[in-house]
């Protein structure tokens, strides 16, 4: 697996393999910040922003467990690197821009439990990327989720104003849509190989 | 089940239907449409979910009065990640090729927002017994609802059930059920159908309370 080029990771990280539309991973924010672009586009940003952190972060940890010969703390270090740093970026943003922190509100800190993250760190260990591959993989994985949060929110959006049955509305809307979404998806397949 | 008292039977039976966690509380989707492709991966993430949601049900009810309430989360965290390294490495040992076709997923139970919302939500503030009876629902509701989703994706996408084939050998598969976006469909059909039953029983209720007054 090491010898792909950066790019094609990326590609695949971002459109063939997308972390929301293919993997699954991720699901609960996809569903309950997409209602709005605006807050959907903010998400997207701080989950990307945390995605990068915890590559570096788990790229470093696994070094360390490597050294030590602990593999099965690997779960529990990850998790707590995870939610240590979105409370860090749950910090920065209250001093730095209050009126997105407020916008977020619960799924700021709902990010730690985001398995997109801990799914983006585990896959990077298992696949043995080593510290450039990581970070590309990161920013693709990033870029992919905040598209298709971004995506789910626009159509979204225009389903709100469209007539539909009381029954369907509300999650098994936004789950046929997500299903549509990620037929257009698959339309990457063999990209990025 | 325990019949001569109501509500520790009423624990267990929440989470089969009332509360189901997922179609009714739709709590821990990433699993259910990951791995649902087959009936036998549904079975095992399943078993394997309601086993972290027992222990961790059990460890944090125990361990109530001695965790601060600050730094409960981490706490709650670090006691369901020790049980799912456990998990994982027991499915390594039992059965690699079922590793295999779970991937990163048994390691991905760790987040999964249901077993947290548990322990928060109710573990943390009742007794042992209780909780694992808790657990014990939430965890069957969870299987449940995994297994319905597995089944339908499995005999439309493969024409099988656990692997078993079903149809002669004409029958066409639809393999758009095992890929993502069936998954997907699968769940909201499902929903759709759990959101109808749910209507009708609560017009039922209605119309019932009605006629008593």
């Amino acid at each position: 697996m090491s010898d792909v080029s950066h790019w094609s990771i990326f590609l695949n990280a971002a459109l063939v393999n997308n972390f929301v539309l293919a993997y699954f991973l991720g699901i609960c924010p996809f569903f309950g910040v997409s209602s709005k672009l605006e807050t959907a586009m903010r998400m997207g940003y701080a989950v990307g922003f945390v995605m990068l952190v915890a590559s570096v972060c788990a790229w470093a940890l696994n070094l360390l467990l490597a050294l030590i010969d602990a593999p099965f703390l690997r779960i529990i270090s990850y998790i707590l690197v995870i939610s240590s740093t979105v409370q860090l970026v749950e910090m920065l943003m209250k001093k730095l821009s209050p009126a997105t922190f407020r916008a977020m509100g619960i799924y700021l800190p709902l990010i730690t439990t985001n398995c997109a993250i801990l799914g983006l760190a585990l896959f990077q260990t298992n696949r043995g990327y080593d510290f450039l591959q990581s970070v590309v993989f990161a920013l693709g994985a990033g870029a992919g989720f905040a598209l298709a949060l971004v995506l789910m929110a626009g159509v979204r959006e225009k389903l709100d104003l469209a007539s539909v049955p009381e029954l369907v509305k509300g999650t098994a809307a936004a789950l046929v849509v997500a299903g549509i979404l990620s037929m257009g998806f698959m339309g990457f397949a063999g990209l990025g190989r | 089940m325990a019949r001569k008292e109501i509500t520790p039977t009423d624990e267990f039976v929440k989470g089969l239907w009332r509360d189901n966690p997922v179609f009714v509380q739709v709590l821990g989707m990433c699993p259910a449409l990951a791995v649902s492709n087959t009936a036998m991966n549904a079975l095992a993430m399943g078993l394997a979910t309601t086993f972290v949601l027992l222990m961790s049900g059990l460890s944090v009810s125990l361990l109530r009065n001695l965790i601060p309430r600050e730094a409960r989360i981490v706490c709650y965290i670090c006691i369901i990640a020790t049980f799912v390294t456990s998990v994982d490495y027991l499915i390594m040992a039992l059965s690699l090729e079922l590793h295999r076709a779970l991937g990163a997923f048994i390691a991905l139970i760790v987040v999964n927002c249901l077993i947290l919302g548990r322990a928060e939500a109710f573990a943390s503030k009742h007794g042992p017994g209780r909780a694992l009876l808790d657990g014990l629902g939430m965890g069957v509701g969870f299987t449940a609802a995994l297994l319905f989703i597995g089944v339908v994706r499995e005999i439309l996408g493969s024409g099988a059930v656990f692997g078993v084939p079903l149809f002669p050998d004409g029958f066409q598969t639809w393999t758009i059920m095992v890929l993502p976006s069936g998954g997907f469909f699968a769940m909201a059909v499902w929903l759709l159908l759990a959101n109808r039953i749910r209507q009708k029983q609560e017009d039922a209720e209605k119309r019932a309370a009605r006629a008593g007054t």
